[in-house]
C-alpha cells in the first residue's frame, strides 16, 4: 500500500510519498522517510521492500557521490538515472532488488526532470509518475490537473488533491506523506501532510 | 499474464520500391496500467538500419545498449556501417546465447543492404530469425496486425504509399489490442533520407 508521486513543474520538480513502515498488519512507524537527498539536485523516491529500498538508495548515493570525488562534477540526472538502471538490470536476473524507483533532479542545462524506473529496471522519462495502488488515484488526478509549466503553489496543489483521492479512496491509505522538492536552489523537503502522529514515548 | 504481455507492444516492418518502412505503437504499460504514451520502441542502428524492439522493456532497453556497442565496437574495426544481413546475424546470436534465461524480446530489423536493397526481418526471443520479402511483425498485437498486412500490402510502393499502408495497418490493428495503441511512429527510409512521423490514432 505504499504510495510515491512526483511531477514536473515549470522549473523544479515535486515527489511525494507515503511515510509508513508496514510489516503484514503491522505498522511500525508512520514516519518513515522514502525519500532520499541522492546529492545536491537530485532526489529518489522509492518504494518497495524495505530492506532493498534502503540498501539499494544508499548504494546508489554513494555510487553518485564518489564519482563527483573522482572527478570533480556531479553526474546529471540522466546519467544517475541510468545508472540506478543499469545497477538494477544487472542485478535482475541474479539477486533482484524489488524497488520502485522516481528520480527527480534539476540540471542548470536542461532544466528539472522526473525518471520513472520500476524494479525490474524499466526507465522512462516522464513529465508524471507513481507507483504502487496509489498511483491509480495519483495519476488520475494528475491526468486530470497537470498542465506544463505549472508554479510550486499550483503543483503543491495538485500533490494535496491526489493525498486527498488516495486518503479517502484507498482501503488501507497511508495517514502520512512527505514532499520534498528539487530547483534550482537544490533538492529539499518541502512539508509533510500528517494526519496521524507517532505516539509520544513515555518517560521511565 | 505472459512476460512477453507486460508491458504491451505493437510493431511491424514494410518493404516498398527501394525503400522500406518501419512502424511501432507508443504505449508504454505495466499491465493494465497506462505509464507513458511517447515511448521510442525503435531506435537508429546507423542512417541505413533501424531495430525495433518488442516484449519487455527492460530486457528492450538492455538489448539495445548491447546492440549499439557491438555495433559501435564494429564500426571502429572496420571502419564501416553494418551490413543489415550481418547485424540480423548479430541479434540472432545474442539472444541464443541466452538460450537457457532469454531476453524477453522479439526484435525486428529493417534496413538498407547493398545496392539499395530493402532487408526486412523478425526473430523470436531466442533469436530464430524470419526473414520476409514483404513484411514482419513482431508484439502483443502481432495477430492483427499480421492480418491488416497481408490484406493491405502491394509490392512495390512508393514511399508515400508504404507510409500511408503502413500507417493503417498499424492503427488498425492497435485498435484491436488493449495492450498497444496510444500513437504511432513511423520511419520511412530511402536511400538519400529518413522520414520520421508521429500518428494520431484512437488515444485509449
Amino acid at each position: 500500500m505504499e504510495c510515491v508521486f512526483g511531477l514536473v513543474g515549470n522549473d523544479f520538480a515535486v515527489v511525494a510519498a507515503d511515510t509508513s513502515a508496514v510489516h503484514s498488519i503491522l505498522v511500525h512507524k508512520s514516519n518513515e522517510d522514502k525519500i532520499m537527498i541522492l546529492d545536491s539536485h537530485k532526489l529518489i523516491a522509492a518504494s518497495g521492500e524495505s530492506g532493498d529500498r534502503v540498501q539499494f538508495t544508499e548504494y546508489i548515493q554513494k555510487n553518485v557521490a564518489l564519482y563527483q570525488f573522482r572527478n570533480g562534477i556531479p553526474l546529471t540526472t540522466a546519467a544517475a538515472a541510468n545508472f540506478t538502471r543499469g545497477e538494477l538490470a544487472t542485478a535482475l536476473r541474479k539477486n533482484p532488488y524489488f524497488v520502485n524507483i522516481l528520480l527527480a533532479g534539476y540540471d542548470k542545462e536542461t532544466g528539472p526532470s522526473l525518471y520513472y524506473i520500476d524494479y525490474i529496471a524499466t526507465l522512462h522519462k516522464v513529465d508524471k509518475g507513481a507507483f504502487g495502488y496509489g498511483s491509480y488515484f495519483s495519476l488520475a488526478m494528475m491526468d486530470r490537473h497537470y498542465h506544463s509549466g505549472m508554479t510550486v503553489e499550483e503543483a503543491i496543489e495538485l500533490v494535496d488533491k491526489c493525498i486527498v483521492e488516495i486518503r479517502s479512496r484507498l482501503v488501507v491509505a497511508p495517514p502520512n506523506f512527505v514532499i520534498k522538492i528539487v530547483d534550482k536552489e537544490g533538492a529539499r523537503e518541502y512539508a509533510w501532510r500528517e494526519s496521524v502522529k507517532d505516539a509520544a514515548v513515555a518517560s521511565a | 499474464m505472459s512476460i512477453f504481455e507486460y508491458n504491451g507492444s505493437a510493431l511491424v516492418a514494410m518493404v516498398g520500391k527501394n525503400c522500406f518502412a518501419i512502424a511501432s505503437d507508443r504505449r508504454l504499460g505495466v499491465q493494465l496500467q497506462t505509464i507513458a504514451t511517447d515511448f521510442q520502441r525503435i531506435s537508429k542502428i546507423h542512417d541505413r538500419l533501424f531495430l525495433g524492439l518488442s516484449g519487455l522493456a527492460t530486457d528492450a532497453q538492455t538489448l539495445y545498449q548491447r546492440l549499439v556497442f557491438r555495433h559501435k565496437l564494429y564500426q571502429l574495426r572496420e571502419e564501416r556501417d553494418m551490413k543489415p544481413e550481418t547485424f540480423a546475424n548479430l541479434v540472432s546470436a545474442i539472444l541464443y546465447e541466452k538460450r537457457f534465461g532469454p531476453y524477453f524480446c522479439q526484435p525486428v530489423i529493417a534496413g538498407l543492404g547493398d545496392e539499395d536493397k530493402p532487408f526486412i526481418c523478425t526473430m523470436d526471443s531466442i533469436g530464430a530469425k524470419e526473414l520476409a520479402k514483404d513484411f514482419v511483425v513482431a508484439g502483443t498485437a502481432s495477430e492483427s496486425l499480421y492480418g491488416a498486412c497481408e490484406s493491405m500490402f502491394k509490392q512495390d510502393m512508393e514511399p508515400e504509399d508504404l507510409f500511408e499502408t503502413v500507417s493503417q495497418a498499424l492503427l488498425s490493428s492497435v485498435d484491436r489490442d488493449c495492450l498497444s495503441g496510444w500513437g504511432g511512429h513511423v520511419y520511412v527510409v530511402t536511400p538519400t533520407e529518413v522520414k520520421e512521423r508521429i500518428l494520431k490514432g484512437r488515444m485509449d
